[in-house]
């Protein structure tokens, strides 16, 4: 076997943990997994960034705007985003190597088990689409790879417009662009969207304030990774 | 065809020579192709652009047609939302665009560019050695014969670059087009400016990782071997200089780009101080027409390294110390008031090093202040200025790992390896960095010492090749 990453052989370890599931082992070498840093310790219980305080500065801020009606009730995250992720995740994102998202399916996972299982068992997941541009440009979601992972039932419901990509905005436009999200259906359970990134959280705000004008409950979000 | 010309107005000349002169030699993916669809689809039915398979199965095996990769494990298969339907796509070259196999690469088909034929394109006013000339004559001969392969077996500081302009000259007053080729980014950053001066009005690029230059239209390119993955038949003249180097030789994607990067008429030359085993082998046996350069420029013979044993190595490396011997030949260095150049194995070694090297050197008084020790490494986002630092004399010490064991001359350094029995010292790493040392001709010798815990036969092989080069130069 060989790192997805690096390419090197990996020696796999099998262990009690593994040894009947051999699809449990990580297909990244153990150096490569140690660069990418897990979110642990204190966390903004609104948001999983990295904060002292119970809940951070910038939920504080959204709450401010949205004046306590904040579309979104929370955002759970995996990973930091540390350099060697910054490059791993434009390695699999934006030039395309599918393969790679393979390198977050376990932890995913078990994170998803971790922090939603208990949540509201209903909760239907919603991976934020690409419009359509930028979804033949890339041939993947890499949404729909993460949401594909996880054992929930699944649905499409949302529709982006084409536009600038959201990396290349800054924090402002971000924030005050004009909403890219459209619903193909209404829905009457609670959702739990998932994306890959959460940076400023605009975009899961959009599409969470979609959905709650359209009559869904409630609405969460679960990203790889907290920017 | 009437109602198709009254849809897309018809190219005109000026135009097409335009297209022809910007996608001639390449063979790309769609997206690196930017002209609009309407357009795209009038040059594929004019046969201007031809499509030609990505990926090609033969038996089991896919090739990616791009970079030549067979390696099951970087063939990925993804579902596509393009195709809606699961492929292959290269794992391997997806840094330059991902190569998909339901995505033809296209090939320029229609007119060819003429290049201008320069009458007298050198301004390099400088001149050859008696052993330069003779080995430029050859390079000279073997482009205009059209051999395919030259070796030009240069020891290291014999002035390559040089030697290579008659050949270039007779490329250009033919009208050819021509590429040199490095594996190293570094190398071909420090090429751009000299051959630039030399051939004042010829159209130059360099090509390389995050280089401004990257429409690749002019008619002497210079590259990273990376970089030819995107040409097709597009050189008369290639050279690849060091070929031996990192990744060129462990990466069997590059001399796969390089191949299809030539003409079928084309001249390769392959310039090294250090040929592989493979090559070495095929030189041995008459397979690989050679010409042989033995001495610098300078006239002056190739240090020779000497061996210095440290029974303590280990514990030195584990505690981050510094060997007396090491400090011992600092003390007594003939000439203390050259720069100083300390390789270390690894990235680690060289960071971990520094503070204990600088208390040293501070109090041997070979530097006045930290500032004038620096690290440099692969990893370095800075590399370049420390080392453009080191040439101004604003660093006099520099610890490094193998990543300056060729393609940068500083003129008056001394060399010392650290653990020089360590793997990635192989020979020819080991002869490169001796060749660091005594590069001008106003201080031709150099210290070159190599600390080692037990002799390998790499050092014992490298300083064997040094002193043969010496003996064929007659300096011995």
């Amino acid at each position: 076997m060989h790192c997805l990453w690096c390419h090197d052989s990996i020696l796999v370890e099998v262990s009690w943990g593994n040894v009947f599931m051999p699809s449990r082992r990580s297909p990244l070498c153990s150096a490569c997994t140690n660069k990418l840093q897990l979110l642990d310790g204190r966390r903004c219980v609104r948001c999983s960034r990295y904060s002292n305080q119970t809940v951070c500065g910038d939920c504080i801020w959204w709450k401010d705007i949205f004046q306590d009606e904040d579309p979104l009730a929370w955002n759970y995250s995996v990973y930091h985003y540390n350099d060697p992720m910054k490059e791993m995740i434009s390695r699999w994102k934006y030039r395309g190597d599918y393969l790679l998202g393979e390198a977050f399916r376990w932890p995913f996972i078990d994170a998803f088990k971790q922090s939603f299982l208990k949540w509201d068992k209903a909760a239907i997941l919603v991976p934020i689409p690409l419009s359509v541009v930028r979804h033949r440009e890339r041939g993947f979601n890499q949404a729909e790879m993460l949401t594909a992972f996880l054992d929930r039932k699944s649905v499409a419901l949302l529709q982006r417009k084409d536009g600038e990509k959201q990396s290349k905005k800054s924090r402002q436009d971000r924030i005050f662009a004009e909403n890219p999200f459209r619903m193909k259906k209404t829905i009457n359970k609670p959702v739990i969207l998932v994306d890959d990134i959460y940076t400023t959280g605009a975009t899961l705000r959009h599409a969470a304030n979609v959905l709650k004008q359209q009559g869904c409950p409630k609405v969460c979000a679960f990203t790889l990774i907290r920017g | 065809m009437q109602s198709i010309n009254q849809t897309v107005p018809s190219f005109n000349k000026p135009l097409s020579t335009e297209l022809s002169r910007q996608f001639a030699g390449k063979r790309l993916l769609r997206q690196e192709i930017q002209v609009e669809s309407t357009v795209f689809t009038r040059l594929l039915a004019e046969q201007q652009f031809t499509a030609t398979p990505s990926m090609v199965r033969q038996q089991w095996k896919l090739t990616c047609q791009r970079c030549g990769n067979q390696t099951p494990h970087l063939i990925g298969r993804m579902p596509c939302f393009r195709c809606q339907s699961t492929h292959a796509y290269c794992r391997k070259c997806i840094h330059m665009g991902r190569v998909s196999e339901c995505e033809a690469l296209y090939i320029w088909s229609g007119e060819i560019p003429g290049w201008t034929k320069h009458e007298d394109p050198c301004t390099w006013k400088g001149e050859l050695t008696t052993q330069q000339q003779l080995a430029a004559d050859r390079i000279v001969q073997a482009i205009d014969n059209q051999e395919k392969e030259l070796l030009v077996y240069a020891v290291c500081g014999a002035g390559k670059t040089e030697m290579l302009f008659p050949g270039i000259t007779a490329a250009l007053q033919r009208g050819w087009r021509i590429c040199i080729a490095t594996p190293r980014a570094d190398v071909v950053r420090e090429l751009k400016p000299r051959l630039q001066t030399a051939y004042h009005d010829v159209s130059i690029e360099a090509l390389y990782g995050g280089s401004p230059d990257r429409s690749g239209t002019a008619q002497l390119l210079l590259a990273t071997t990376h970089q030819l993955l995107r040409f097709y038949r597009a050189f008369d003249v290639m050279i690849i200089d060091e070929i031996d180097a990192f990744p060129y030789h462990a990466d069997a994607s590059l001399p796969y780009a390089t191949k299809h990067a030539i003409t079928n008429q084309a001249t390769t030359i392959y310039l090294t101080a250090t040929p592989r085993p493979k090559d070495q082998s095929r030189l041995n046996r008459g397979k690989l027409p050679h010409v042989f350069v033995p001495v610098r420029y300078h006239g002056h013979p190739l240090p020779v390294p000497q061996l210095k044993l440290v029974w303590s190595l280990k514990k030195h490396i584990q505690h981050f110390t510094i060997p007396k011997e090491l400090s011992d030949w600092l003390i007594n260095r003939k000439q203390p008031n050259r720069q100083l150049l300390i390789f270390t194995p690894t990235i680690m070694l060289a960071e971990r090093f520094y503070t204990p090297m600088a208390a040293l050197l501070q109090n041997l008084g070979i530097i006045e202040h930290t500032e004038q020790l620096a690290t440099v490494h692969a990893e370095d986002p800075n590399r370049t200025e420390k080392v453009q630092q080191f040439r101004n004399k604003k660093l006099l010490v520099l610890i490094t790992t193998t990543i300056l064991e060729r393609g940068v001359t500083f003129p008056s350094v001394d060399v010392a390896i650290l653990a020089a029995g360590h793997t990635v010292f192989d020979e020819a790493a080991l002869v490169q960095i001796a060749g660091r040392a005594g590069r001008s001709g106003d201080d031709p010798t150099g210290e070159v010492i190599f600390f080692h815990d037990g002799k390998t036969d790499a050092m014992v092989q490298a300083i064997h090749s040094i002193k043969k080069m010496n003996h064929r130069a007659g300096l011995e």
